[in-house]
């Protein structure tokens, strides 16, 4: 199996991947990057949490217009991972307004987006619906 | 000289054509509408004492001394200002500050930006993959991630952030925001200063071309030249200056700039409601009016799907409620509270940084009764509002002169 890499550092892959996220540990506010001091309550001590994998489509766009390079249709979202706002694609779904609708129920997936010289894939992460 | 608890008038205002500029660079369409401002208030550079200037697309010059350069260079303070879409309301909340704190009896503000033929302002930008995947900034990313992790287009955004309340609230739908669009497009067939003045019908606007659901083509702002200019004064120096110059003077009842406060999914999706709530209730305690005094809103469409957010951030209508407010008819020109009777940025265009004094313009020029064919009726009490994501939100109400 060839190298793999995430995306992003907030994505952990392996035998069951998933986000994590910086919590604040004086009062709770999450980040997906790294932060100086918590902007909600000015506290400077973060903790790593997992974010649930599965969630509820809070809202949607269809993006059929973008930079040359960026293959559309692709589904933008929020995600509401029980609590937790999670930025997403929605993947392994038909991107139009029929199949894609607000309150739908997802889970994260995760999908190769590339491979560099070195023979590593990059993997990237979406939100799919879920029993479909 | 000016105190702390001083009014302060708009005396002068103008604003260019918005649309295609090709003869005219950003410093001639910034001199076209400061002189216009200046001669519709009587004064001269001499008389201001601060200019607050606006410009995001034209480079690093200093817009403001590069003005003065071209009108005069009268060695005043010149505070060159940058709020995104919010910049022509920051230049203005700069001059009022100035006055209020006591520094000056008059100032200036303008903003000007040429965008004709632009793009995607956002997001339309990826750069290829390197050949090698290394983590960098602030998320470890290896690869671009617009289009990959959501979207960074401002249609996008804004689409999300409408469905978002249908699906707080219901009753939203493609149509629903379309027919918003379809308001304004038939208002701007007023207004001679716009940059598209076609009326288009429901039909065209939804079979038009797709950006990104559910904003097609038309129900996006429109990328255009243009620049607005005010000149502001005390209101101890405005009893000084001619009953002329009083009458057609407009007092800024409230000028208020906020910006997004932290909660939970702000930096998932920008929150455009917190900030305008927040602005609005500042704005109507300082000006003492409330949403029902309203006689038109200039509020920032930038998509037809955040329109219908701010008439329930604005509390025009009840928490929830504005689709049923836009059914009832009461945002066309003819309804209970006019909403964006210059066409609003879908139509009358948005030069990003003069937007925030171009509205100012329309609804001053409704309060002085100059409006022509589009005029308000009777208009006395008129609210502008800018959002520039990031976030900003830049709030004027403006009241008729009883002199």
């Amino acid at each position: 199996m060839a190298q793999q890499i995430p995306l992003v550092d907030y994505l952990v892959l392996g035998d069951d991947p998933h986000l994590v996220a910086n919590e604040c540990t004086s009062c709770g506010a999450r980040y997906f990057d790294r932060r100086n001091a918590c902007a909600s309550c000015e506290a400077t001590g973060f903790k790593k949490v997992d974010i649930p994998t599965t969630g509820e489509v809070r809202t949607f766009t269809i993006v059929t217009f973008a930079a040359p390079g960026i293959p559309v249709p692709y589904v933008a979202a929020v995600v509401d991972c029980e609590g937790t706002s999670v930025r997403a694609n929605l993947i392994n779904v038909t991107p139009d307004p029929e199949h894609v609708t607000t309150g739908m129920k997802v889970r994260l997936a995760t999908e190769v987006i590339g491979t560099d010289d070195n023979g590593t894939e990059a993997v990237g992460f979406g939100f799919e619906p879920l029993g479909g | 000289m000016a105190s702390a608890s001083e009014e302060v008038w708009v005396l002068g205002i103008h604003m260019t054509k918005f649309g295609k500029h090709p003869d005219l660079d950003t410093v001639d369409l910034a001199a076209e509408a400061v002189q216009g401002a200046l001669a519709d208030g009587g004064v001269t550079m001499k008389d201001m004492g601060v200019i607050g200037a606006g410009n995001l697309m034209g480079g690093a010059l200093p817009i403001g001394q590069v003005l003065q350069k071209q009108l005069g260079q009268t060695g005043i303070p010149v505070y060159n200002v940058s709020n995104a879409c919010a910049t022509g309301a920051t230049a203005l909340r700069v001059a009022v500050m100035a006055i209020k704190a006591g520094e000056v009896d008059m100032g200036l503000a303008f903003g000007v930006e040429k965008l004709a033929g632009a793009g995607l302002l956002a997001g339309g930008s990826r750069k290829s993959d390197d050949s090698t995947w290394t983590p960098s900034g602030r998320y470890g990313a290896v690869a671009g991630v617009d289009g990959r992790i959501g979207t960074e287009i401002m249609p996008g955004v804004f689409a999300q952030i409408g469905l978002e309340y249908g699906h707080r609230y219901g009753g939203t739908s493609f149509e629903l925001f379309a027919k918003i669009s379809e308001k304004n497009h038939s208002h701007s067939t007023l207004n001679p200063l716009a940059a598209y003045t076609k009326k288009m019908t429901l039909d065209e606007i939804m079979n038009d071309v797709m950006i990104a659901y559910p904003n097609t083509r038309p129900m996006c702002s429109a990328n255009c030249d243009g620049a607005a200019a005010a000149v502001v004064v005390s209101g101890s120096k405005l009893k000084t200056l001619s009953l002329e110059q009083q009458k057609r003077a407009v007092k800024i009842s409230a000028s208020i700039l906020t910006t997004d406060p932290w909660e939970e999914a702000c930096q998932i999706l920008p929150n455009v409601n917190d900030l305008t709530r927040n602005a609005a209730a500042q704005a109507y305690e300082q000006a003492g009016v409330g949403p029902s005094d309203l006689n038109l809103v200039e509020l920032h469409d930038c998509f037809a799907t955040a329109e219908l957010v701010h008439y329930d951030n604005l509390g025009l209508c009840e928490r929830g409620g504005a689709a049923d407010f836009f059914n009832s008819g009461a945002t066309w020109r003819d309804g209970t509270t006019p909403v964006n009777v210059s066409g609003g940025l879908e139509s009358k265009g948005h030069p990003i940084a003069a937007t925030g004094i171009a509205n100012v313009w329309e609804v001053a020029t409704h309060l002085r009764g100059e409006a022509g064919d589009r005029q308000i009726p009777g208009a006395k009490v008129g609210l502008t509002h800018v959002i520039g994501l990031g976030s900003a939100c830049g709030i004027h109400i403006l009241e008729k002169s009883a002199a």
